[in-house]
C-alpha cells in the first residue's frame, strides 16, 4: 500500500549530473544535536540559505563518502510530521519536495520514548529512515542504557548509537549511508476502528505521493491543510468523494482524535522500548541542571541576566567591539594607513577633482562608505553576532524567555518575543526577519513595531555607547527614556490592536557549553549575510551623498531640515546625520559620532540627537523587510507612527530637559 | 415549582442576557413571546422576575431558576448532539423538548452519565449542580491543574482541557500526554516541569489546562 516514489533515478546512465545527487536529510527535534551531526558528516562546505519564501534557515553541505558526493540538508526542528510551526513547515516540504534517499531522524537517547513518536511517523511514511540515537554519551552518564541492536530489530530500520560531538558511531553512519537498501514501510498497528478508517481513505487515493497512502491519511484525518491541498491537486475528480470522507470522519472523531491518536502511538512506542531502554530509578543531578536552576529562579535568574548583559553587550560588545577593535581598524588602519594612502593613489590616477570626490572625498565610497562599514560596523556587528551564538548554543534563550514572559504579556508579546527582540539588538532587520516565529499575527505585528522604534541596533548602540559614555548622565538618560518609549508604546499598542494575548509555551533544552566550530560556523554565516546586505548600500549612500553634494542638493536639503532641527534644538549640521540616518541608522549614528569629534554638540544636544535619531525611521533595509513580512499597508503605517513619534520625543525631552535643568 | 414551557424559555433568554451578555434587563419584545402571554404573569406571580416600563429583571429566587433552566437546556443539548448523535436544527429542537423532562434529580443523573460537562456543544458554560460538585470533592480528588501543583510535587497527567487543537497537538507532541509522569520544577514567573528527561516551561493559562493527579 505504501508508495515511495523517486523524482528522478539517480542510478541511471548519467550519474554525476547536478541536479541529481544522492540526498541525504536530517530530521530532527530542536537541540537534538542535529547541526553538530550535519558539520561532523559535511565539513567546511556549507552553504545556510534561506528557504524559499521564509525566513527558515537551511544548511546544505555535501560530504564525500567512499568517493561519492553526498549532498547532506540540515532541517529546521520538528516535533512531527503535523506541522504547527514555520520551522515544522519547511522541514516537512523538504521531505516532500527534496525526494531524499535517506532520511536520518536524529534523537536525544534520554528522550527515546518521546522523540521514537517520529520515528515511527517516518517509517510509517515510507520513508528510507535511519535513526541515529544521539547524545548516548550523556543518557550513559545518568545510567540509561539502549539495547540499539534490538531497537533496530524491532523498528526494521538501521540504528545507530552515537556522540556526533565525539564523533562516536560516525564512520557506520556514513558506511551505511552509502549502503542504504530501503526495505519498504514497516508496519505499526493502531486500533481497529483507526485502522479501518485509514484503510477506507487510503483505498480512495490513486495518485503518486512521497508519502504513503497511510500516513496521507492520517494527515488528512487531523486536518492538514497543505496535504489536503496536495492531494486536491494530484487527485483532481476523485477529491470530492475523499473530502466528503475525511469530512464525516474527522467530524465523528472531532472530540479526540489528536488525544486517541497520541496514546495509541504512546502505545506502540512503549512497546517498542519496553526491553530497549532501561533508566535508573533515582536521578542524578548534574552539574548543567543546577546551573539551569540558577538560571531560570527569579532570585538568581535576574542577577546572572543582568550579568550576561553586562559582560556579553556591555563589556564585550560594546567596550571590546566598538571600542578597542574599532578603535584600531577605524583610527590606526582607515584613518592613519588606508585612508591616506588611497587617496594618494587615487589622486594620482583620476585626475578629476569630481570623480576623486566619488572615491576619496567627505562622502567618498572608500573614504566613508567602505570605512564606515568595515572600521565601525564589521567589528562591532561581528562581536554581537558572536555573543548572540553563544547564548544561543548554550540553551539560554528559552530560560530568558521564561524570566521575561510575564513582563512581555503586558506589551502583548509572550517570552518567545525575547529572541527577535535581544537579536534586534544585533540587526533589527535580521530580527524582523526572525518575528515570523512569533504565532500570532499580532505578536509579529507589535514586535516589528517595537523593533523599528525603539531597538537599537548594535552597531547603532555601540556608536551611541561611545558617543554617550563620555557626557555624564547622558547615557542614563537615553537609556531610561528609551525603556519607557519600549515600554509604553508596547503597552498601548497592545491595548490597540485586536486579538488575544498568545500562550507562552517552550522546551527547556539542556544547558550546555557550546562548542566552538559550531558558533564560528555559525557567526560567520551571519555576518555573511549582514555584510552582503549592507555594503551595497553603504556604497549606494556614498554615491548618492556624492550627488547631493556635487548638485547641491544636499544643502539645500540640510536647509529644509534645519527648522525641523531647530524646534527640537539641534544644530543644522545634525540634519546630515539624520539623512544619512534614513539609509541606515548606524550610518546615522556614526555622522553624530563625527559631529562630536568636531565638538559642534553641547551634551544636551547630544542626548536629544542620539535619542531622536534611535527611535527615527529604520534603516532604508528594515523597511524593505518590513515590507516583506507584515505588507506595505502595516509598515508604512509603522514608519510614519516612528517618524512623528522620533521627532514628538525630540521635542519633549528637548523641552523636559531645558525646563527640569538635568543637563 | 412547576413552570409552563414557555415560562423556562423567558427564564433562558434572561439568564442568556443578562448573567452571561452583562446586561441589567431584557426588553419584553425582545424575548419573542407575545407580551400579553400567561406565563408573564406566571413568572410575576411566583415573585421569579419583575416587569418594569417593558423591561424584564431577575430577582433573587429567579436568578437561581434561571441558572437551573438553562443548565438544564444545555445538559439536553450534550445529551441529544453527544449521545444521540442527533446534530443541527432536528437536535436544537429535541434539545429543546427534553430539557423540561431533566427535572427532579433527573438532571443530574444526565450530568453524572455526561460525566459532568462544563459547555454545552456550542462552547457555552454549562452552570455546575450540586452532582458537579460533590464529584469534584469525592471522586476526582486527585485530579487538579497544574497551577495547584507547588514546586518539587509530582503528579500523573490525567487529560488536558483546550479548545485550540493546534496547542494541544503541540503539547502532546512535546510529551504532555495522559498518563505521563509530571513534576513541576518551579511556578514563577513561568511554570516549569519536567516528564522524562526532558523539561518545559509554560505559562499559568496553559498550566490551567493541563490536570493532574498528585503522586
Amino acid at each position: 500500500m505504501a508508495i515511495f516514489k523517486k523524482g528522478k533515478s539517480c542510478h541511471g546512465p548519467q550519474p554525476d549530473s547536478s541536479e541529481c545527487k544522492y540526498k541525504v536529510v536530517l530530521i530532527g527535534n530542536p537541540n537534538v544535536g542535529k547541526s553538530v551531526l550535519f558539520n561532523v558528516l559535511t565539513g567546511a562546505y556549507v552553504t545556510v540559505s534561506n528557504y524559499p519564501g521564509t525566513s527558515v534557515e537551511v544548511a546544505r553541505g555535501v560530504a564525500t563518502i567512499e568517493g561519492r558526493q553526498i549532498e547532506i540538508i540540515d532541517t529546521p526542528g520538528m516535533y512531527s510530521l503535523l506541522p504547527i510551526t514555520e520551522e515544522e513547515r519547511v522541514a516537512r516540504e523538504i521531505l516532500l519536495k527534496e525526494s531524499p534517499d535517506v532520511v536520518i531522524h536524529v534523537l536525544d537517547a534520554r528522550n527515546l520514548e518521546r522523540m521514537l513518536t517520529m520515528t515511527l511517523q517516518l517509517i510509517e511514511a515510507g520513508l528510507p529512515v535511519i535513526l541515529v540515537v544521539n547524545i548516548l554519551d550523556e543518557a550513559e552518564r545518568i545510567g540509561v542504557h539502549i539495547d540499539i541492536p534490538l531497537l533496530s530489530k524491532k523498528l526494521g530500520i538501521p540504528v545507530i548509537g552515537a556522540v556526533a560531538k565525539k564523533k562516536r558511531g560516525i564512520p557506520e553512519l556514513r558506511q551505511r549511508i552509502v549502503n542504504f537498501i530501503f526495505k519498504g514501510p514497516v508496519h505499526f498497528s493502531y486500533n481497529k476502528r483507526l485502522e479501518s478508517d485509514i484503510a477506507e481513505i487510503a483505498a480512495l487515493l490513486k495518485g503518486d505521493y512521497r508519502l504513503s497512502y497511510k500516513a496521507l491519511a492520517l494527515l488528512l484525518l487531523q486536518r492538514d491543510d497543505e496535504i489536503a491541498r496536495l492531494v486536491k491537486d494530484t487527485e483532481g475528480e476523485g477529491y470530492q468523494v475523499l473530502e466528503e470522507t475525511v469530512r464525516q470522519k474527522t467530524f465523528e472523531r472531532r472530540t479526540s482524535f489528536h488525544q486517541n491518536l497520541s496514546m495509541d502511538r504512546r502505545k506502540i512506542v512503549k512497546g517498542i522500548i519496553n526491553d530497549v531502554f532501561s533508566a535508573p530509578n533515582k536521578r542524578k543531578i548534574t552539574l548543567n541542571e543546577r546551573i539551569s536552576r540558577l538560571t531560570v529562579r527569579p532570585l538568581t535568574g535576574v542577577p546572572i541576566l543582568l550579568i550576561v548583559l553586562y559582560f556579553g553587550l556591555y563589556k564585550f560588545v560594546g567596550i571590546f567591539g566598538a571600542g578597542t577593535v574599532v578603535d584600531l581598524v577605524e583610527q590606526k588602519f582607515f584613518e592613519g594607513l588606508f585612508n591616506p594612502w588611497i587617496t594618494g593613489v587615487v589622486a594620482k590616477v583620476i585626475p578629476w577633482e569630481v570623480i576623486r570626490e566619488l572615491f576619496v572625498g567627505e562622502y567618498g565610497i572608500i573614504t566613508l562608505g567602505i570605512r564606515y562599514a568595515i572600521g565601525i560596523i564589521l567589528p562591532i556587528v561581528s562581536t554581537f553576532f558572536l555573543f548572540f551564538s553563544i547564548l544561543e548554543d548554550s540553551g539560554y534563550f528559552p530560560r530568558l524567555a521564561l524570566l521575561v514572559d510575564r513582563l512581555f504579556k503586558h506589551i502583548g508579546l509572550t517570552g518567545r518575543a525575547v529572541i527577535p527582540m535581544v537579536l534586534g539588538f544585533g540587526c533589527d532587520t535580521m530580527a524582523t526577519m526572525v518575528t515570523r516565529t512569533l504565532e500570532t499575527v499580532r505578536e509579529r505585528v507589535l514586535a516589528t513595531l517595537l523593533l523599528a522604534l525603539a531597538i537599537p541596533c548594535s552597531a547603532q548602540l555601540g556608536v551611541i555607547l561611545a558617543l554617550l559614555s563620555k557626557t555624564r548622565g547622558a547615557l542614563l538618560v537615553w537609556g531610561a527614556f528609551m525603556m519607557l518609549i519600549f515600554l509604553l508604546v508596547g503597552f498601548l499598542a497592545a491595548k490597540v490592536l485586536p486579538g488575544e494575548t498568545p500562550m507562552f509555551y517552550m522546551e527547556l533544552p539542556p544547558i550546555r557549553l557550546p562548542q566552538l566550530s559550531n558558533i564560528l560556523t555559525k557567526t560567520y554565516t551571519r555576518m555573511q549575510w549582514y555584510f552582503l546586505e549592507i555594503l551595497p548600500l553603504f556604497i549606494l549612500i556614498s554615491i548618492l551623498l556624492w550627488i547631493g553634494k556635487i548638485t547641491h542638493f544636499f544643502e539645500k536639503a540640510v536647509a529644509c531640515m534645519s527648522p525641523v532641527m531647530a524646534s527640537i534644538g539641534l544644530p543644522k549640521e545634525t540634519a546630515v546625520a539624520f539623512i544619512f540616518g534614513f539609509f541606515r541608522r548606524d550610518y546615522g549614528a556614526a555622522g553624530l559620532f563625527d559631529l562630536q569629534t568636531k565638538g559642534l554638540l553641547t551634551p544636551l544636544q547630544l542626548t536629544v540627537a542620539a535619542v531622536t535619531l534611535t527611535i527615527f525611521i529604520p534603516c532604508v533595509a528594515q523597511f524593505l523587510i518590513m515590507k516583506k513580512e507584515r505588507g506595505l499597508k502595516t509598515a508604512s503605517l509603522i514608519a510614519l507612527f516612528v517618524s512623528l513619534m522620533a521627532y514628538g520625543s525630540g521635542y519633549i525631552l528637548n523641552k523636559f530637559l531645558l525646563m527640569t535643568g538635568i543637563m | 415549582m412547576k413552570l409552563s414551557e414557555k415560562a423556562e424559555e423567558i427564564l433562558e433568554a434572561m439568564w442568556i442576557a443578562i448573567e452571561e451578555e452583562g446586561a441589567h434587563f431584557i426588553e419584553v419584545e425582545k424575548i419573542g413571546i407575545d407580551p400579553a402571554d400567561p406565563s408573564f404573569k406566571e413568572l410575576t406571580g411566583h415573585a421569579l422576575v419583575e416587569i418594569r416600563e417593558g423591561h424584564l429583571y431577575f430577582r433573587q429566587d429567579g436568578k437561581e431558576e434561571g441558572r437551573k433552566t438553562i443548565r438544564r437546556h444545555r445538559l439536553a443539548e450534550r445529551l441529544i448532539m453527544d449521545v444521540l448523535s442527533i446534530r443541527g436544527e432536528e437536535g436544537d429542537e429535541k434539545a429543546c423538548e427534553f430539557e423540561h423532562l431533566l427535572k427532579k434529580g433527573v438532571d443530574s443523573k444526565v450530568c453524572a452519565m455526561l460525566n459532568h460537562p462544563s459547555t454545552c456543544p456550542h462552547g457555552k458554560p454549562i452552570p455546575p449542580g450540586d452532582c458537579c460538585y460533590e464529584a469534584r470533592k469525592s471522586g476526582d480528588l486527585g485530579v487538579l491543574p497544574l497551577t495547584e501543583f507547588k514546586a518539587n510535587e509530582e503528579g500523573e497527567i490525567a487529560f488536558i482541557q483546550t479548545e485550540d487543537s493546534k496547542k494541544m497537538q503541540k503539547l502532546m507532541a512535546m510529551g504532555v500526554l495522559p498518563g505521563n509522569r509530571i513534576m513541576v520544577l518551579q511556578t514563577f514567573p513561568s511554570y516549569i516541569f519536567r516528564i522524562g528527561f526532558s523539561e518545559f516551561a509554560i505559562d499559568s493559562y496553559m498550566a490551567r489546562e493541563i490536570f493532574a493527579r498528585r503522586i
